[in-house]
């Protein structure tokens, strides 16, 4: 079985083949570059993404954040709903930890907010 | 007198302010309508940017702040919440804020970096009644992700460029129904990854060759009418087709904020909507130069960041007398081409060229001819409006010619 997959980790967006047999990968035709295959390889196995969001400041007001690592695409909704029931304490700089743990990343601030 | 005023303090007119301050210009300032350094960046919280610059992935306010950062430390002087009014053929700035009242600078160069904003409502001619829930996709992304407010629930985009299609991500992820993103074009106009990540992702219908012709409600958007276009882009009456949604959000493209520059007599290209500029991004105005969004409109902020880099190593030569013009070559395109920035080139150096093509066209040639002589000729799969093209010139092409001229030849 052949799957099209279009390749997410830059802007190019390569259109990339993975030709299965089963669950095994034959092949992987299309992408530039080695991460395009790596992510063909982990799309067909258990597909990942990255979630930026925002969270509520002790203050009322926003700030961004997203999760360290992607996690399992399937949990991205639940992964919303666990972040926006979270209050983070201010002040905060750029990269400070906002959650522990959230299906298997943490998640951190990307911005900065007295 | 100041040496260098920036108009602009999103990724434009930072990186325009480091490479002026890093070339040898350390009196400068920088005015900021906003209370913050970071520009658009700020509201864009979604990441994919900085792959060229970084070689790593960021969100746009994680890149804003590596360039605000930099600004903090060499001690760049940024006047925040600070509007400029007009700016004088004589270099002077006049500006406001709620500080310093109404007041003037004399500048000896100026940088436009003032971005650009978005294709309203007005300007699109769509029928029906005016109830409220119109907003651009641009300020349901300020609404959602710097203010906290969901701008509704059952949403319909108009355009499919990359700011629609991440805001139809965001608002899904924040629990809205996203029931259509509806584009007037056969194609796309955004990146190919946000159509995956964006839309099909969260099974989100996109409707190709689709715009909407009405809308419906009283105080408040009750439904829109969307309808199916032939190829010269007008509605077919028989597949009109309502949908019902409290919320329109329109990705309709954007126009460069350029309206300081009548001020200045700058000459403006009707095809960007932005400044003729030169290699050095130098306007037609003598000291002032032009950067980013406001020059032409960037899909990348990787190539905001390096055009700010260019104008502000140029304006740094021209403050510092320093600048040399020892040719002057037109940059021609052939309409499939859509533009080129630069538009010309006085200065005989190495020199990127930054285009754009004007329709999707595959297995095709970019040439590149100095007068009638080919002297580029770059086979590509396929191009696209969306992606931005470049190519490189090396100085030793420029000798003895009066014209560039880009063509884009389909390969047989």
């Amino acid at each position: 079985m052949k799957k099209e997959l279009t390749c997410i980790a830059c802007p190019l967006g390569c259109t990339v083949t993975v030709t299965l047999k089963g669950k095994e990968i034959i092949s992987v035709e299309g992408n530039t570059c080695p991460r395009g295959k790596e992510y063909a390889i982990t799309e067909c196995i258990a597909p990942v993404r990255t979630v930026t969001t925002t969270v509520k400041c002790t203050d009322g007001s926003l700030v961004a954040v997203k999760t360290a690592r992607p996690i399992p695409k399937d949990k991205m909704m639940e992964a919303m709903r666990i972040i926006n029931y979270t209050v983070a304490t201010l002040p905060i700089s750029v990269g400070d930890v906002i959650i522990e743990e959230l299906f298997g990343s943490s998640v951190v601030a990307t911005a900065e907010k007295q | 007198m100041t040496d260098l005023v920036i108009i602009g303090g999103g990724p434009a007119g930072m990186s325009a302010a480091i490479s002026a301050y890093e070339n040898g210009v350390k009196d400068i300032l920088i005015l900021e309508r906003d209370d913050s350094l970071g520009g658009i960046l700020r509201q864009c919280i979604h990441n994919g940017f900085g792959l060229h610059k970084f070689k790593e992935e960021l969100t746009g306010p994680e890149y804003a702040h590596r360039y605000a950062k930099r600004v903090r430390e060499l001690g760049i002087p940024v006047k925040l919440n600070t509007m400029v009014l007009e700016i004088t053929e004589d270099k002077r700035v006049i500006a406001t804020n709620s500080h310093d009242g109404i007041f003037e600078i004399q500048a000896k160069a100026i940088i436009l970096a003032m971005g650009c904003r978005e294709r309203a409502k007005g300007a699109l001619n769509i029928g029906g009644s005016r109830p409220a829930g119109v907003y651009t996709a641009g300020t349901a992304q300020k609404l959602v992700n710097m203010k906290g407010y969901m701008p509704g629930k059952e949403i319909v985009i108009l355009g499919s460029g990359d700011i629609g299609l991440i805001m139809a991500r965001r608002m899904t992820l924040e629990g809205a129904h996203v029931k259509a993103v509806c584009e007037l074009m056969p194609y796309s106009s955004g990146l190919a990854r946000n159509i995956q990540q964006c839309l099909k992702d969260f099974d989100i219908p996109l409707r190709l060759s689709h715009t909407v012709v009405a809308l419906h409600g009283g105080d408040r958007l009750t439904g829109v009418t969307i309808a199916r276009v032939d190829e010269s882009r007008r509605p077919i009456k028989e597949t009109y087709e309502y949908v019902s949604c409290d919320t329109l959000l329109l990705s309709c493209g954007l126009i460069p904020e350029n309206e300081l520059v009548s001020g200045i007599g700058a000459d403006i290209s009707p095809v960007t909507s932005g400044s003729i500029v030169d290699q050095d991004r130098h306007t037609s105005a003598e000291g002032v130069f032009s950067c980013g969004n406001v020059l032409h409109v960037h899909d990348l902020v990787d190539y905001v960041s390096e055009e700010g880099e260019i104008a502000g190593k140029g304006a740094a030569s021209y403050i510092q007398g320093t600048d040399v013009r020892n040719t002057d070559i037109k940059i021609s395109v052939d309409g499939k081409i859509r533009y080129s920035v630069p538009q010309r080139i006085t200065e005989k150096k190495d020199v990127t060229l930054y285009f754009r093509v004007s329709g999707v066209y595959k297995n095709v040639r970019v040439n590149i001819y100095g007068d009638d002589k080919l002297l580029i000729s770059r086979k590509k799969q396929r191009v696209a409006p969306s992606e931005m093209e470049t190519v490189k010139i090396n100085r030793d092409m420029l000798d003895n010619i009066s014209e560039l001229s880009l063509k884009l030849e389909v390969v047989q």
